[in-house]
């Protein structure tokens, strides 16, 4: 009996040490420094994602996904935002430990990231193709002649039309999906490992949500780098993602492989943010709503982060904080009560 | 950009026009008699009156408005009452001193203000931002005949470095090593003026690295100083540029002070001497001159602005 557990034990240490994870979250703790005290904003957040693949991570608006993106990107340096503890290991090196020098040559080269604001997110006094040939010349040696072809094969490929005239425009003379496209030549200018995408369709108009997306995923087709997609949008995670990950207030409260996900969903969260979507609910013409609201960052909270809201609460989600726990495998649910509600 | 040029070039002449009236009344609301003036105290009201009238100053306001403006038109600026020559003549006199004096102060605002304000910037909240910000603070507070005083007493009496007041022409005697008489003069009124540039190109950084395209430069990987200067920076400078012409207004009134403090023979010391003296054909032609050289400096800082700013466009 207990042969049998240490050696599914040694079995599955010898699986996580061969799969290729090309990136690895630990325990990452991430703090925002106000007046004299420190408060938490993301608590124990590890996540894994492996070559070629894609990892959805959702939650309401404010609930610590974009400084999880930015803690990866190393973007929250000189901020007031701190990470304080945990690492997070790309490549196999811990991005932490690295110097700031060593970790620019990975920065925009196997790694890249596109964000929120595709409005603002480019430099104005610029033309756009000094901002995609500043990102090459960053990371190859290569001459500007040869930086501005391979410009023109990016816009070509994020499908600009007319990209010889394009090159010289700037941001301010394109539109806001025009922009994203933009933002994303930046990002895929160095064939980067892992594309790193704050829910790049937020701020645009609905029918063009969908255009930036499906060039996204044939860009993945194409080079087979890996994806973090942010959204609060559980219906194109569904569509496009792998793996997922549901953050609330700071924690990850679920993740699973998506298709798992969807059919065993176990966190009460989870459901409720499934039940909101209105593709989904099919038989019903109105819409369920979590009841409540989120908390802010700094209010205190006992327990479970979800009890105030939760439909199932019993005494003890209000006095002890569940911990992330292996429902299944590739399972793991933040809740007292995983198998039972 | 041309056309632009043109048009605004064009809008100069009512301008201009309507100022040189305001000047003209203004002039003559000030208490005083020229003939008066220049015929001393012991002069007869009969012997004034006769100046006066000689002179034209006897005539209606408006008719003496329209014979100046008429002459003026004409290139004709009239005489100094004071020195008996032409206008145009006393004024370029003083514009040789006044253009070196103000070329050399630019170039001081420009090369401790800007980068001083980047260092200021880069380390915010450091001790180098502490100590610079505290510097800024200082010497944009400093009275500017107090500052100059104390130059003159440090390094021209105490160090004999600099000369202390006067500007040998340079057209005249042909050395550029009278530009030596200029440094205390234009460091005296470039201090507070850099002070300021200091200050709002900080403000103005530290504004623009907030933005979300200062973010996307750092996910780039490019170096700090990079990002900094080509990035943050180079959007700083647009709110800068439109800077310069304000500092350009209060250049003009501190350059009274300063070129006094070291009797210099400049525009600004001319214009007080010429009140003084109730010289109303040089106050007239300077001030207008000064007026003239404002609405330039203005044009120039908003063509300055549209190259800046790719989102300005120049209607
Ligand atoms: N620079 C900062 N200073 C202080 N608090 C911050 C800062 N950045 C983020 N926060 C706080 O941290 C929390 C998480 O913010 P984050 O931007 O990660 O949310 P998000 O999940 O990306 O939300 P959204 O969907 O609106 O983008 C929020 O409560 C926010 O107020
Ligand atoms: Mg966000």
């Amino acid at each position: 009996m207990q042969c049998g557990t240490a050696l599914i034990l040694g079995l599955k240490t010898i699986l996580q040490v061969c799969s290729v994870a090309l990136l690895e979250l630990d325990n990452l703790n991430i703090a925002v420094a106000s007046k004299d005290k420190l408060l938490p904003v993301v608590h124990d957040c590890s996540l894994s994602l492996a070559e070629h693949e894609t990892l959805g991570i959702v939650g309401e608006s404010g609930c610590g996904k974009s400084l999880t993106a930015l803690a990866i990107m190393g973007l929250l340096e000189g901020s007031q935002v701190k990470i304080t503890s945990g690492s997070i290991v790309f490549d196999g090196q811990n991005l932490l430990e690295m110097k700031p020098s060593r970790r620019r040559l990975i920065m925009g080269d196997r790694m890249a990231m596109i964000f929120q604001e595709p409005m603002t997110s480019l430099n104005p006094v610029y033309r756009i193709g000094d901002q995609i040939i500043e990102v090459i010349r960053q990371h190859r040696r290569i001459s500007n002649q040869g930086a501005k072809q391979r410009a023109l094969e990016l816009l070509e490929l994020v499908k600009i039309p007319q990209p010889e005239d394009r090159i010289n425009s700037f941001p301010h003379q394109l539109s806001g999906g025009q922009r994203q496209r933009v933002m994303i030549a930046i990002a895929m200018a160095c064939d980067p490992a892992l594309l790193i995408a704050d829910e790049p369709t937020t701020a645009l108009d609905v029918t063009v949500q969908k255009e930036v997306l499906d060039l996204m995923l044939d860009l993945q087709q194409r080079t087979g780098t890996s994806i973090i997609l942010i959204s609060h949008d559980l219906g194109v995670i569904a569509e496009t993602c792998n793996e997922v990950a549901v953050m609330y207030r700071g924690r990850i409260i679920e993740k699973a492989r998506t298709r798992q996900l969807f059919s065993h969903m176990a966190h009460p969260y989870t459901r409720g943010l499934l039940a909101s979507i209105p593709s989904v609910v099919t038989d019903t013409d109105w819409l369920e709503a979590i009841p409540g609201r989120v908390p802010t960052i700094d209010e205190q909270l006992s327990g479970c982060a979800f009890h105030p809201r939760c439909a199932h609460t019993k005494t003890s989600c209000s006095q002890t904080e569940p911990p992330l726990i292996e429902v299944q495998e590739h399972h793991a649910v933040r809740c007292h009560f995983a198998g039972e509600i | 950009m041309l056309g632009y040029t043109v048009k605004r070039l064009l809008t100069l002449i009512p301008t201009l026009l309507i100022a040189s009236i305001l000047i003209f009344l203004f002039i003559h609301l000030i208490p005083g008699d020229p003939a008066a003036i220049l015929l001393g105290d012991s002069a007869t009201p009969e012997d004034i009156a006769a100046l006066s009238a000689q002179m034209g100053f006897d005539k209606p306001l408006w008719q003496q408005y329209l014979l100046w403006i008429k002459n003026v038109l004409h290139g004709d600026f009239g005489n100094s009452v004071f020195f008996k020559t032409p206008v145009l003549d006393v004024i370029a006199d003083g514009a040789e001193t006044s253009i070196f004096l103000a070329l050399m102060t630019m170039f001081w605002i420009v090369l401790f203000g800007i980068p001083i304000g980047i260092l200021s910037a880069s380390f915010h909240g450091g001790w180098i931002d502490q100590i610079t910000s505290g510097g800024a603070m200082l010497f944009a507070s400093i009275p500017t005949f107090w500052l100059g005083l104390y130059l003159i007493l440090i390094f021209s009496v105490g160090l004999g470095w600099f000369p202390s007041s006067g500007f040998p022409s340079i057209s005249d005697d042909g050395g550029l090593t009278n530009l030596r008489y200029l440094i205390l003069p234009s460091l005296t009124l470039a201090a507070p003026n850099a002070a300021l540039i200091v200050r709002l190109v900080r403000a103005s950084m530290l504004d623009v690295s907030r933005e979300d395209h200062v973010r996307t430069a750092r996910s780039k990987g490019l170096h700090p100083a990079r990002v900094s200067i080509k990035h943050v920076f180079r959007n700083a400078l647009i709110a800068v540029a439109a800077a310069f012409g304000f500092t350009f207004a209060a250049l003009v009134s501190e350059a009274v002070v300063t070129e006094t403090v070291f009797s210099l023979p400049g525009i600004g010391r001319l214009v007080v001497q010429s009140i003084l003296r109730r010289d109303y054909p040089v106050i007239q032609g300077v001030i207008l001159f000064i007026v003239l050289l404002y609405l330039v400096i203005n044009l120039l800082v908003d063509l300055a602005y549209a190259r800046l700013d790719p989102r300005v466009s120049l209607q």
